[in-house]
């Protein structure tokens, strides 16, 4: 009694009910594909996160004014006064205690922390203004800007927003105020259609400004149009727009990957040092670091990956126990086959081996199938998502298929070995 | 135990019990038999007379409540489960009345499985269930599955099945029950042929004409044995042929 002579006992057992083995065999199918696609999808969506996030500019910080945050100031001059939360965007948060007085980033918070003296990590620094919905029209047509930001040159460099026809403007630009404008994908096709827009003059709220490039497209990332923009000299933006109040954010580069969190630690020495936050105080600017934001990501999205594949297993474990129900009833119809093969002299562990060959080819092949599937399946985008397969996710899910098989099917395959001839042949 | 071997079958005092307590049925009380190289043998008796329970036990289905049991030489009791089943495999053949093939495997397949389980190669074990169902008439059948055999060819295709192995023993319960004369004669007929060939045979039954087949026939009554007559000599031909042959 070799392997083979058993494995061919077995396919017999499953070939002699055909719809039966093969509705066993869709149960593990569908856990094991699941199992494999979800982890896919799960990696693919943190996947295209990570490229989001990396889009932003992997060296930059943005450094934000806060308004959050409540906690008691320390004994600082403007105690007990209540900031009210102010500005349109802001509008949203409300502080219910005292706390120091905020100050809001200013030109001279960037301009400290480009000093190489009190931050050496940092290669560039960039005060940005944003003006939102602004509305442009160029010979008729128009369209609303949805982010018409000012600020200085290294601005395309720090946030990764390269010019592919055209020019950039230069500091020459900012320190005059011309009013010149890098638009976005969007803005120069809703304007111009197919036409050059270079060195063509669009008005925004009643403002001339001169287009001197284009820049690359970016495509959508998630619900906001990164092309919908335009970008512009800060004090030409202040002047005609936004008014030399404070500024909206400021965007540090740091000079490689690696002095990210260096930058990070030297741009809040110098903000805490000027806006006097003393250790008590919360802070009231916000640096948003992508390297944190990143790994916080990947935390969430593991996390995520990990929920929908303990979904998928369920639905495998339920595919087992399918597997368990259909040998013991296979079991049972063949008592009687069982004692005639043990009246002729067949020894407990070929029936135990026939039951478990049986169990274990349903759900192997049944994994195999399912595993084809979810490849398959991979190559599709699901729910804006393109699948990435791990390939450990398929090692795994075919090894789990054939435990399965091993785990479920010996409690039948036992069941069968141990029964004793005569009470098999009575069997009815 | 004319050429010194021991005896095929021996049976020391054998007692089974089913049950226990006040409801305890003694199917056997006591059996005390032995059955030599190259006997046929037909053990009779009314239905609860414990033939059945015998045959179970002679042939390591079920084991004794007491008595020790030698097959062969071998004190059957004292092996293992994986041994008796060796030992069902190499030294017994069974046909039962309702036939007992399995479903779905061809005649072939189903004369090569004691063979397959006995550890024999592909190509010996072809050769031999051809040769044995040639013996029993069904060479032109190998390929049938046992739905379409008729009853008389299923019992020749188990009789078989039971020869492949070269058994020491073969054992037959009821062989005839469930077949028409004619079907019976031919199984009656391939038992003659065995018998005369020296094959030691043991029939249980209830038919007297089955039973008139046989060198020897046991009666069974409550579990005890009431008769015992030989008609032929252990090595002779069996009395039908015999008559046949004068």
């Amino acid at each position: 009694m070799n392997a083979a002579e058993v494995l061919r006992f077995a396919l017999r057992g499953l070939t002699a009910n055909k719809v039966r083995s093969a509705l066993t065999m869709l149960g593990i199918l569908i856990g094991v594909a699941a199992v494999i696609l979800l982890v896919a999808v799960g990696q693919g969506a943190s996947r295209s996160i990570q490229d989001n996030i990396q889009r932003l500019g992997a060296n930059s910080l943005t450094i934000t004014p806060s308004t959050s945050g409540g906690g008691f100031g320390g004994g600082g001059g403007g105690g007990g006064f209540v900031r009210i939360a102010q500005g349109g965007g802001r509008g949203d948060q409300q502080n219910s205690g005292p706390r120091t007085q905020a100050k809001d980033l200013t030109v001279d918070d960037a301009r400290a922390l480009a000093d190489p003296a009190n931050a050496p990590s940092v290669k560039s620094v960039s005060p940005v203004v944003t003006a939102q919905n602004q509305a442009a029209t160029y010979e008729g047509a128009s369209h609303s800007i949805a982010q018409l930001v000012g600020t200085y040159p290294s601005y395309f460099e720090a946030s990764n927003k390269p010019v592919v026809s055209g020019t950039y403007f230069y500091n020459d630009d900012v320190l005059s105020a011309r009013k010149v404008v890098v638009i976005g994908h969007t803005v120069a096709q809703d304007l111009f259609g197919t036409a050059s827009p270079l060195g063509k003059q669009i008005n925004v709220a009643g403002v001339p400004f001169t287009v001197v490039g284009v820049l690359k497209e970016a495509g959508s990332s998630g619900f906001q149009d990164a092309d919908d923009v335009a970008i512009a000299p800060l004090p030409a933006v202040q002047q005609s727009l936004t008014g030399f109040g404070p500024l909206g954010q400021i965007l540090v580069e740091a000079k490689t990957a690696d002095a990210v969190d260096a930058a990070q630690a030297e741009a809040t020495q110098v903000l805490n040092q000027r806006h006097g936050i003393t250790g008590t105080a919360s802070a009231d600017y916000r640096i948003l670091n992508p390297a944190t934001l990143q790994e916080t990501v990947s935390a969430a999205t593991g996390t995520f990956t990990v929920l929908l594949a303990a979904v998928a297993a369920i639905s495998l474990l339920v595919g087992g126990i399918g597997i368990t129900n259909i040998m013991l009833v296979t079991v049972t119809e063949r008592t009687r086959e069982i004692g005639i093969r043990k009246a002729i002299g067949a020894p407990r562990g070929a029936i135990l081996g026939q039951f478990l060959a049986e169990a274990t080819m349903l759900s192997l092949v049944g994994g195999l199938a399912g595993t084809l599937i979810a490849v398959v399946g991979a190559q599709f985008t699901i729910a804006g998502i393109e699948p990435v397969i791990v390939p450990m996710s398929i090692v795994l899910a075919l090894g789990v298929s054939v435990a399965i098989g091993l785990f479920f099917g010996s409690y039948p395959a036992n069941r069968a070995a141990k029964l004793r001839p005569i009470e098999a042949l009575r069997f009815e | 135990m004319t050429d010194g071997k021991p005896p095929v079958l021996d049976l020391r005092d054998i007692t089974k019990v089913y049950g226990s307590g006040e409801t305890a049925v003694h199917a056997l009380r006591g059996v005390s038999l032995t059955v030599d190289r190259g006997d046929y043998v037909a053990i009779m008796g009314a239905s609860g007379s414990g033939k059945s329970t015998l045959m179970n036990i002679v042939g390591c289905l079920d084991i004794p409540s007491g008595g020790r049991y030698l097959l062969d030489g071998t004190d059957v009791g004292a092996l293992d489960e994986y041994q008796q089943a060796i030992v069902r495999n190499r030294k017994l053949g069974f046909v039962f009345q309702s036939f007992n093939l399995i479903p779905r495997m061809s005649a072939l397949s189903n004369v090569e499985l004691p063979l397959a389980y006995g550890g024999v190669k592909a190509g010996e074990r072809r050769r031999r269930a051809l040769a044995a169902l040639d013996q029993v008439g069904l060479a032109a059948r190998v390929g049938h599955q046992p739905n379409e055999l008729s009853g008389g060819q299923q019992q020749r295709v188990a009789v078989a099945r039971a020869l492949v192995t070269a058994p020491t023993l073969l054992l037959a319960d009821e062989p005839t029950g469930a077949l028409d004369s004619k079907s019976s004669q031919d199984v009656m007929g391939i038992f003659d042929r065995l018998g005369a060939s020296g094959r030691t045979i043991v029939v249980i039954t209830h038919e007297e004409e089955v039973a008139s087949h046989a060198k020897r026939v046991i009666r069974l009554m409550d579990g005890h044995v009431v008769e015992d007559v030989r008609t032929s000599p252990v090595g002779g031909l069996p009395p039908r042929l015999a008559e046949v042959a004068s």
